[in-house]
């Protein structure tokens, strides 16, 4: 009898967390804060600061929906998750929303359950090794010791790319970007693989950046995107559109600077409509009409937080390439408010 | 005294009808009542599981399904015991997960018996060095977490050995053991292996196939452990039938060595040396980083609790037992090895049975270094690539279950053959 007892509690406890609500933007406005799952520390992406304040390019969309939603950038509590942790922590309800460098693919869309809000960094799997190895092109890395992170889209691109090649490698599965940065620097692999732009994070970070290259290769599209909960649309739509106001900011000349200036009214309708001057596009989403506003306001819009985090002026620096707006040759297109 | 009034002689219970409220006040029904209520409230609860389960899973828009064992795992495993690669299916590379939990659990279950065994007797040892030593040993690493020591011997192989590189050159800095061939890495250690010149092929079983050599090899040491056996007893029954022991080492050693040797010679055995090629070692066996430090931390963790089991086996059998056999002459070793331990054997037994399930379980740990065993794989990328969290965790739970419950049955049937036997 005893041991059935334990097996019901056991199995209640586990089953608890799985109950998940569906009005999410009723449970975020009641709690006072939104619940944002981000990477285990990845710089200029997630991490936090010597303060402890989460900054990045992927914080960035967290706060500018707490401020669209509760209008406050930081009413928003972090929850680290790996790359094996993120999909569970979203589904079960721990967090709200999924801001941490995760790439867009039918299964994860589909078959897990999550509604990707949109894509705010395209990426492509890349490979960094030491330079002192003389490597220069991913196609003479046959027989090297490759350092991955578990659970993600890259592991099976890696297995994919080496096969497709004809090629052997020793994978060294790994949980966390840290833990695969210290593995790589001791030489306990040759090559480290992720997004690219992971990977020029985490060279950022190295003592010597120098000594490292990322080769040439980009052997997949990661389109990198937030997520949230499938089965609750508005909750969707705000991230989605959130997103977007930031992106239309950048098209429009809307930035952080002058948006007090803009939202005032303009003779441009598309921004008075985005600022809540025209239109109500915010009541739509079940927001008030300055929702845009606060949005941008949190870290500028698109272009600013791209600079502020992970540009060229940062120790990443990151180009803009793929990601900027589609008039610069881009990828980068809102939809139209209207 | 004929009278029916006194309450002494009023044995019988009074002939009344049946009452609801008997459920509650009667001893007898009592307990049933309670069992039946609580069933009841065990049911209800089970139910109220399964139901908000199924509720959760349609509302995130997911079935219960197991097909996902099916489709192609599209990862790649490093330490893979069969066959395996990223086109084989999700079961697969469970299977394969599961044979590196069963090869960690193994060398771990070795490593704390040998640990265990010579620790707990030399903490008894009257050599104050020698007892205080394994004292250290054992309040080291019982104190401190398995996961720690874990990532410790992790940490130490990757940070402080050399990289293969190290090992290139005219003049490297870094020396392959024992005659060139053993390198000691920061990616692991690669040691010779055996290989054959006459290749046999291997049994095809379906999913496993392994090779006959090793199957032919495996059957003439079973078969010489079973004839070595048989000598043994003859040679008991000689010595009970005439007093002297015929000398029976030589006879021994040849049932267990000879047919393997004669084997190994037929198969035309080499030793294959680990060698530089390309960016690592190649041929040879590599124990993998990630294998060393979980054989290490569970071997090495779990052996301070053996050790604290075979001491209190030892010093549970009475001291008159010691003194009767040095009474007769038996030297210290010989009385611990014919005296004691035999009988500390049931005492230690039952103990160690659940130190044996501790490292099985424990082996689930094997993540944090990146060990691929049945957690790493099916528990860990599979369930994440597929989504599959319910029927994962639910699958992994019932193949450790299923795991431990052999394990404890093998064991259990060896303590009772060790039981004290009481006729």
């Amino acid at each position: 009898m005893k041991k059935t007892v334990l097996y019901g509690t056991l199995a209640a406890s586990a089953l608890l967390a799985g109950a998940a609500g569906a009005q999410t933007l009723e449970a975020v406005q009641s709690n006072g804060e939104l619940s944002c799952g981000v990477s285990t520390g990845l710089a200029g992406f997630s991490a936090p600061d010597a303060n402890g304040v989460w900054q990045g390019f992927d914080v960035a969309v967290c706060r500018a929906v707490a401020a669209a939603v509760l209008g406050d950038p930081m009413a928003v509590s972090f929850v680290s998750t790996t790359g094996q942790t993120r999909f569970s922590a979203l589904a079960s309800g721990e967090i709200d929303m999924l801001s941490r460098n995760t790439t867009w693919t039918l299964s994860r869309d589909v078959d897990l359950g999550n509604t990707f809000a949109g894509i705010n960094y395209y990426d492509g799997q890349g490979f960094m090794v030491n330079r002192e190895l003389g490597v220069g092109s991913a196609m003479e890395l046959s027989g090297a010791t490759v350092c991955i992170q578990t659970g993600t889209t890259t592991e099976l691109n890696l297995a994919d790319f080496f096969r497709v090649n004809g090629m052997e490698y020793e994978p060294v599965p790994i949980e966390t970007n840290a833990e695969a940065q210290q593995q790589y620097l001791a030489g306990a692999c040759d090559v480290y693989t992720t997004d690219a732009s992971g990977l020029a994070a985490t060279r950022a970070s190295f003592p010597e950046p120098g000594n490292h290259a990322i080769l040439p290769e980009i052997i997949s599209k990661e389109p990198l995107g937030p997520a949230v909960r499938q089965g609750d649309d508005q909750w969707a739509d705000i991230v989605r559109w959130t997103l977007n106001a930031l992106i239309a900011a950048e098209e429009l000349g809307v930035t952080s600077a002058n948006i007090e200036e803009l939202a005032a009214g303009t003779d441009n309708p598309e921004i008075n409509r985005l600022l809540g001057s025209e239109g109500d596009l915010g009541g739509m989403l079940g927001l008030d009409s300055d929702w845009a506003v606060r949005a941008i306001s949190a870290a500028g819009n698109y272009g600013e937080i791209f600079a502020s985090t992970i540009g060229e002026q940062t120790p990443i620096g990151l180009a803009r390439g793929l990601n900027a707006q589609w008039t610069q040759g881009g990828l980068l297109y809102a939809p139209p408010f209207r | 005294m004929s009278s029916t009034g006194d309450p002494r002689t009023q044995t019988a219970a009074p002939k009344e009808g049946f009452r609801l409220s008997m459920l509650l006040y009667d001893q007898r029904y009592r307990s049933i009542t309670i069992q039946i209520v609580f069933l009841f409230a065990l049911m209800l609860g089970i139910a109220w599981l399964v139901d908000n389960t199924i509720n959760n899973l349609r509302a995130l828009g997911k079935d219960f399904s197991f097909a996902f064992l099916n489709t192609p795992a599209g990862y790649d495993i490093n330490q893979r015991p069969i066959e395996y690669n990223s086109q084989m299916t999700h079961g697969r590379a469970a299977l394969v997960g599961l044979l590196n939990t069963a090869i960690l659990a193994v060398m771990a279950c070795a490593l704390a018996t040998v640990l265990g065994v010579v620790a707990g007797v030399l903490r008894l040892s009257k050599n104050w060095i020698v007892a205080r030593l394994m004292s250290v040993y054992v309040e080291l690493f019982r104190n401190i977490p398995t996961l720690v020591w874990i990532i410790i011997f992790g940490a130490i192989m990757t940070e402080s050995m050399p990289a293969p590189s190290a090992f290139r050159g005219d003049t490297p800095s870094a020396n392959m053991l024992f005659n060139d061939s053993v390198a000691i890495t920061n990616r692991g250690v690669y040691i010779p292996s055996i290989q054959f010149a006459n290749d046999l092929g291997t049994l095809p079983l379906g999913v496993v196939a392994p090779s006959l050599n090793w199957i032919l090899l495996l059957a003439a040491l079973i078969a010489g452990v079973f004839a070595n056996k048989a000598i043994l007893k003859h040679a008991t029954a000689v010595q009970n039938a005439t007093g002297i022991r015929p000398k029976t080492w030589w006879k021994s050693l040849a049932v267990l060595v000879g047919p393997i040797i004669v084997l190994f010679v037929a198969f035309g055995a080499f030793l294959e040396y680990p060698e530089l090629g390309g960016f690592n070692f190649a041929d040879g066996t590599h124990l993998r980083n990630s294998l060393i430090a979980m054989w290490l931390g569970l071997g090495i963790y779990t052996g301070a609790f053996v050790a604290e089991i075979v001491r209190s086996g030892i010093l549970a059998i009475s001291k008159g037992q010691s003194e009767a056999a040095f009474a007769l002459g038996l030297q210290p070793g010989k009385t611990m090895r014919l005296v004691i331990l035999p009988q500390a054997l049931r005492v230690i037994v039952p103990p160690l049975i659940s130190q044996y399930l501790n490292i099985t379980k424990n082996t689930s740990l094997g993540l944090a270094v990146g060990y691929m065993d049945l957690r790493s794989t099916l528990g860990g990328i599979t369930i994440n690539q597929t989504g599959r969290e319910l029927e994962g965790m639910l699958l992994m739970m019932l193949v450790y279950l299923v795991v431990s419950l052999g394990i404890s049955g093998a064991m259990n049937i060896y303590n009772n053959r060790i039981m004290l036997k009481e006729r």
